[in-house]
């Protein structure tokens, strides 16, 4: 358990050298809370670690708020379906915060099958001086008894706990890929691969199906659904992406069932690229409402699109992830990485979107000046405090020195989990087991 | 990315190697259409790439959903387009044409290596992923018993696990049993990825055998509603006989790409290909599976 703590630890953004590396942990997601104060992580192995942000310090202002590990716990476990004898993964899905009401912070994480309501809270005090038991818990003798005293809250180390305080199971039959918090905080919805469920937030034996995409006839499924969430601001809008590339924005009010999309977004197929991978590459790994609500980002395998809620029938804005990856579709189809599912963002102020590549390789876009960055999140070549430098690929046949070349690329090297800080510019990137936290450079 | 020196088996002296790097098998349109060998080939290696992943199952964690639609759709659309070219009556046609050898007895090939026959919970293994692959194979081809004898037969492991899973029960490992032809091939699916046209693990309302949808029994059942020709044995042989080199020649151009791939096709192919038509050709006839049940009985029974 040592070393595992130490593999999260973060020292100076990047981590300690360390050998060896587990399959549990891999890290699966990675989110922000709304005040961006705490940073929260999942792993296969069910794990969710927090970290917290330093109070910036006058007397060392050179450390600018980094994050260090503040609970760890253990979210779920491997279960065993007994009716189709099938393990279910303790992989941690997804994870999503609710905002701050009191002192204790919450968060609801989802392997494939249960979401969870966690509460993360502190304890510095404790009571001391009890009358009929002494400070270890023995009772006391009730002779030895002559005085009634009122017992004392005493400080004491610092304490974080977590606690389940609801578990939301039994509703999902498929994989869950998503979950999204309502902007009443009161609801949230679960999205697996043919539905999707909408709970309250208090009531755990029920939930209400408001999407179902299952054929009556399995045999039938040509497509899935492949992730959800809500509007930011309108909670009566959700939307919901499929495999076959195209977004439906559901508006509750209309039916109890939103089978019927009220906009659907497709961008007609290019039929000039037109090719057996078509409908695979086109398929949608993440959509993430902009924090203004007026937009909305897809990912699918080789780009990433900003669309207009206004424009449904071609996106606002294409950007090209990995190009170069057209040309060895076959290949990534024969090992797999074609199913890859790379996370989108956005940043605060939806002025810059950012996606993950291979090679441990991410992509930032400017909507505005339109400028694009690749980056790389691994220790060999980046030291603590340097500025990132940026990484080119190279696609034609000749190869700066800087340059690397589409088939030195590491495809097991992937980064699909990012996150940007709601307010300021620091970013967590997921390279596999190793969490890479970034911040803009202060002068 | 360098591509192998491999010595093509293609007969066309003409023919170029499809490119430095894989291409993407484009589909051409219509009128320009000329179906150049490479391209078929192509998409033969592409079909086949695709039933296998739709196959291979790692039965331990339920597979994802998503993937398997996708590559379910995949077949579907090269099958699409193989009917239209009139590629797919040829196959069809051909394998028809073939005759069952009698002599190739699944039974010859029982006893299921025990790998952990204790507390080894059920793992159906290929035989759930034959039914899986297989159930897949339905997807693709509605109403069309022909060519659903034909994409079944192209999976190598079909038939014979179907009675080797049906003793998946005392086995523990059923489909394993076959280890000692197929090689590698029960240690692979255990490596693969879990892969399953979840389609069937997940419905509930077919009307099946019995519930647990991974008996061989109802596997069986299944095969035999719909296979009703037996699968035709030398000409499966020559057809793959073509197609597993070509298959080669796609992998070593795509090998230089994989740093480290996260299944390894390539030994199943290798498997696939050198035990390729013993595999097809012991698909035997429905018929004969009840007296390699008697026989295995019986072999389970005196041991």
């Amino acid at each position: 358990m040592e070393e595992e703590s130490d593999t999260r630890k973060i020292n100076n953004s990047f981590l300690r050298e360390h050998n060896y590396a587990t399959e549990a942990d891999i890290i699966s997601t990675v989110e922000f809370n709304s005040s961006g104060e705490l940073l929260a992580t999942g792993d296969k192995g069910g794990r969710v670690v927090v970290f917290q942000r330093e109070q910036e310090s006058k007397s060392q202002p050179q450390r600018r708020g980094e994050y260090n590990v503040y609970s760890t716990f253990q979210s779920h476990e491997p279960e065993f379906d007994y009716l189709k004898s099938l393990e279910i993964e303790e992989k941690i899905n997804k994870i999503k915060w609710l905002p701050q009401q009191n002192a204790a912070y919450f968060l609801l994480s989802t392997n494939d099958k249960t979401v969870k309501l966690w509460k993360i809270s502190e304890r510095d005090k404790r009571p001391e001086g009890y009358n009929l038991k002494d400070d270890d818990g023995r009772i006391r003798d009730p002779s030895t008894i002559t005085s009634l005293r009122v017992p004392v809250l005493q400080p004491m180390d610092l304490m974080v706990e977590a606690t389940a305080r609801r578990v939301f199971s039994n509703a999902h039959m498929y994989h869950i890929n998503s979950i999204s918090v309502n902007s009443d905080y009161q609801t949230y919805i679960s999205t697996d691969d043919l539905r999707v469920n909408l709970w309250n937030l208090e009531i755990t034996d029920r939930s209400f199906n408001i999407v179902d995409i299952k054929p009556a006839n399995m045999e039938e499924l040509t497509e899935v659904i492949t992730s959800a969430e809500f509007h930011p601001q309108q909670c009566h809008t959700f939307a919901y992406s499929s495999s076959k590339g195209s977004i439906r924005l559901c508006d509750m009010r209309e039916a109890a069932l939103c089978d019927k999309h009220c906009k659907y977004f497709e961008e007609p197929e290019d039929p000039s690229t037109r090719s057996f991978f078509s409908e695979i590459i086109s398929s949608i790994s993440d959509v993430k409402f902009s924090h203004n609500g007026r937009y909305l980002m897809t990912r699918d395998y080789l780009t990433v699109k900003v669309w207009d809620l206004q424009m449904e029938n071609k996106p606002l804005e294409t950007y090209q992830v990995h190009d170069y990856l057209r040309g060895k579709l076959c290949s990534l189809y024969e090992n797999d990485c074609i199913f890859d599912k790379f996370e989108c963002v956005w940043n605060g102020s939806d002025s810059v979107i950012m996606t993950g590549s291979y090679n441990n390789f991410f992509r930032m876009f400017d909507r505005n000046t339109k400028r694009d960055v690749t980056l790389e999140a691994s220790r060999e070549n980046s030291k603590p405090r340097a500025i990132l430098k940026p990484r080119k690929v190279c696609v034609s046949g000749k190869r700066r020195k800087d340059e690397i070349s589409v088939d030195s690329l590491d495809f097991s090297k992937k980064i699909l989990h990012t996150t940007w800080h709601p307010h300021e510019n620091i970013i967590a990137v997921a390279a596999t087991n190793n969490l890479y936290i970034f911040q803009d450079k202060v002068n | 990315m360098f591509p192998k020196g491999t010595k093509r088996k293609f007969s066309d002296p003409g023919e170029e190697p499809v490119s430095e790097e894989d291409q993407v098998p484009v589909t051409p349109s219509a009128a320009a259409r000329t179906l150049t060998s490479a391209y078929s080939l192509q998409r033969q290696s592409l079909l086949d790439m695709s039933l296998i992943k739709l196959q291979l199952c790692h039965m331990l964690v339920e597979p994802n959903l998503c993937r398997s639609v996708l590559i379910a759709n995949t077949v579907r659309q090269i099958q699409e387009e193989m009917t239209q070219d009139g590629t797919w009556q040829i196959m069809t046609q051909a394998l028809a044409a073939a005759q069952c050898p009698a002599d190739r007895l699944v039974a010859t090939e029982v006893l299921c290596r025990q790998t952990d026959p204790a507390g080894q919970s059920p793992k159906p293994c290929s035989g759930a992923g034959l039914e899986e692959g297989y159930h897949a194979e339905e997807v693709v081809m509605e109403g069309d018993v022909e060519t659903e004898v034909t994409m079944s037969t192209l999976s190598p492991v079909s038939p014979q696990l179907s009675s080797a899973s049906y003793l998946a029960g005392p086995f523990g490992m059923g489909p394993c049993w076959e280890e000692e032809e197929e090689d590698g091939e029960c240690e692979e699916d255990e490596e693969e990825d879990s892969e399953e046209c979840a389609s069937e693990s997940e419905e509930g309302d077919r009307d099946h055998l019995s519930p647990d949808t991974r008996t061989g029994e109802q596997v069986f059942g299944t095969f035999e509603i719909k296979h009703p020709a037996p699968p035709p044995d030398p000409a499966l042989e020559e057809l793959f006989s073509d197609v597993d080199p070509s298959y080669y020649d796609l992998d070593t151009v795509l090998t230089g790409m994989q740093s480290a791939p996260k299944m390894g096709p390539y030994d199943l192919l290798e498997s696939l290909s050198s035990h390729g038509p013993t595999a097809l050709s012991s698909s035997s006839s429905c018929r004969s599976d009840l007296n390699e049940l008697d026989h295995i009985m019986e072999i389970i029974v005196g041991s």
